[in-house]
């Protein structure tokens, strides 16, 4: 069964993604996004009936540590990336006024 | 013999009985390099000055019998995905253009204190997503073999160094066949070793639940070599595992004798090169009249990997690239109204079409309504993907097939069509859902002279048995 992603899914998927699409850009992924689904789709022909899905291959457990401070002081150099800094801050757009 | 021509280990041994100098292997990197690289485009940063200080520092060490590691003194190159202190690191995207890291990955750690000298960072596909190298915001990186073809991708810069010897071996990562492929393509070495073995510490994520940082080498004994260097674990990374087995140079024996390995017959149907089948099969039969039990036999699950893979790799990547949003470091847009259209803008214009494109196909996969469907299946396959490998090792030590269906495409012609490209990782990523090690060895040449890879596989932990079979098979080539 072919995919069909209607205007609404791609204005969706675009806030998830924290992207902004032109229109010509939205037509593209929503090409794009219809054809690989078709493609995922091809999974449905695999009966998982009872089968556990898997996210890492090796057991996984929590490892507990002291919480301790291993690393110093570097604000410097990790304020020295930040595209906008003020008195040893990050600097973002107003959020409420 | 050309300085340039040894392999890392003979370069190291030279090094350590004071015949070579560690800037005399510096000089020579950076003449290929200054020969090649414009052409070539192996690196987006070179870090001549700081590597002449540090070849010094180190000669000092050497000399003096403080740094004995066979590694010493021998110029290395990180693909740009690996975090690297005071140098930047891009991950060949325009967001992280102006990134220098507060903190250095750990396997490069891990490499520096066995003694590397650091030359620059590779070109790669952009936050690794791509099989050509062609999605990197810098510009393409050529083939040494064929500068008409792309290197593969997506450690495509680390392959090409190497192969172009501007280094003596590299670093790459590998998520679905981002060392492995690119090795196959320009002619030399790569493993992706078991999942867990080398720490995650430092790499830009792309595929957390598949990512692994391995090397690219001129031969079996570097790969081998540098593996042992850089695995081991570590607590930065929670998946990171504690090995005893990574002594992997004790494992370079010529012995093949008895090993039971199978050829899966599902990696030979439609779409193989004839070409690229009949040099992988000529190559298990040298491993058969070595002593090797070799027979084919049907591998469950096969097509399905790709779609499984592209689910899984692109939700988590949904997530993990979700950091990147103009505040503490990177690329920020000029300009913008308010907080989310800062975040909007300034993604739209950091990457590139083909990371944006994985990232809304993995938001949509996760989203609700949805995840059941795409996500949570793929997961459930991957375990059975797993499973048919478990079935499989049962029978053999080790799995032989092609790393890729064709050798080297011609630069263009992967992108248009991304589906393509896609299904040109069919024979690798497996791997990566299965957490197994995969080695990629030349085996022979097309009509065209581009080089042809061969992939070792064998299960979990097996990398010893890997070397073996690859050393065996490599003495049994001869150079290539």
């Amino acid at each position: 069964m072919a995919n069909v992603i209607s205007d609404e899914t791609i204005e969706y998927v675009g806030i998830l993604s924290k992207l902004k699409l032109n229109d010509e850009e939205k037509e593209r992924a929503k090409k794009d996004l219809e054809e690989m689904l078709d493609y995922i789709d091809q999974l449905g022909e695999l009966d998982t009936e009872g089968v556990e899905p898997m996210s890492h291959v090796h057991p996984q457990v929590n490892r507990f540590r002291e919480d301790v401070v291993t690393n110093g002081d570097m604000r410097e150099d990790i304020l020295a990336n930040a595209p906008e800094e003020r008195d040893g801050a990050f600097v973002v757009p107003r959020t409420f006024d | 013999m050309e300085l340039k021509e040894l392999t890392a280990v003979e370069l190291g041994e030279k090094i350590a009985a004071k015949e070579v100098k560690v800037r005399e292997a510096l000089d020579s990197v950076f003449a290929e390099i200054d020969a090649k690289e414009s052409e070539i485009h192996s690196y987006i940063t070179l870090d001549r000055e700081r590597a002449y200080e540090r070849a010094d520092r180190l000669q000092q060490l050497i000399d003096s019998g403080e740094c004995k590691s066979p590694l010493a003194g021998v110029p290395v190159a990180i693909k740009d995905n690996m975090c690297t202190k005071g140098l930047l690191t891009s991950c060949a995207s325009k967001i992280l253009g102006n990134f220098v890291p507060t903190y250095t990955a750990t396997a490069v750690e891990r490499l520096e204190a066995a003694g590397a000298v650091i030359v620059g960072k590779t070109n790669m596909d952009e936050f690794a997503m791509g099989s050509t190298t062609e999605t990197s915001y810098y510009g393409v990186t050529r083939n040494p073999r064929d500068t008409g073809r792309v290197p593969g991708g997506s450690s495509g810069g680390s392959a090409a160094a190497v192969a172009a010897n501007e280094c003596f071996y590299a670093l790459g990562s590998d998520t679905g066949g981002s060392i492995r492929q690119p090795a196959g393509y320009c002619g030399v070495v790569g493993i992706k070793p078991t999942y867990g073995t080398v720490s995650r510490y430092g790499l830009i994520a792309y595929g957390s639940s598949l990512d692994q940082i391995g090397p690219l080498a001129k031969d079996v004994r570097d790969a081998a070599a540098v593996l042992e260097a850089i695995s081991a674990y570590d607590e930065k990374d929670s998946t990171s595992l504690d090995r005893k087995d990574t002594s992997f140079t004790a494992a370079l024996k010529e012995d093949v004798k008895g090993l039971r390995i199978g050829i899966p017959a599902d990696y030979f149907g439609e779409g193989l090169d004839p070409e690229v089948a009949s040099a992988v099969k000529a190559a298990a039969k040298a491993l058969q009249d070595a002593g090797a039990v070799v027979e084919e036999f049907p591998l469950a699950h096969v097509k399905y990997a790709i779609p499984a893979y592209y689910t899984i790799a692109d939700a988590e990547a949904s997530s993990n690239l979700e950091r990147f949003d103009g505040i503490k470091y990177g690329y920020r847009t000029e300009d913008y109204t308010d907080l989310h259209d800062m975040y909007k803008k300034t993604r739209s214009e950091g990457f590139g079409t083909e990371v944006k494109r994985r990232i809304m196909l993995g938001s949509f996969v996760l989203s609700s309504g949805y995840y059941d469907a795409y996500y949570l299946k793929a997961l459930k396959v991957k375990a059975l993907i797993r499973k048919a490998f478990d079935e499989a090792f049962a029978k053999y030590d080790l799995i032989i097939g092609p790393v890729a269906p064709t050798t080297a495409p011609k630069l263009g012609e992967s992108l248009s069509d991304p589906m393509k490209m896609y299904l040109g990782d069919i024979y690798t990523i497996s791997a990566n859902l299965a957490g197994i090690p995969g080695l990629s060895i030349p085996c022979g040449k097309d009509e065209n002279g581009l080089p042809i890879g061969m992939q070792i596989f064998g299960d979990c932990f097996k990398e010893d048995l890997i070397f073996r079979a690859a050393y065996t098979y490599e003495k049994i080539r001869g150079k290539f």
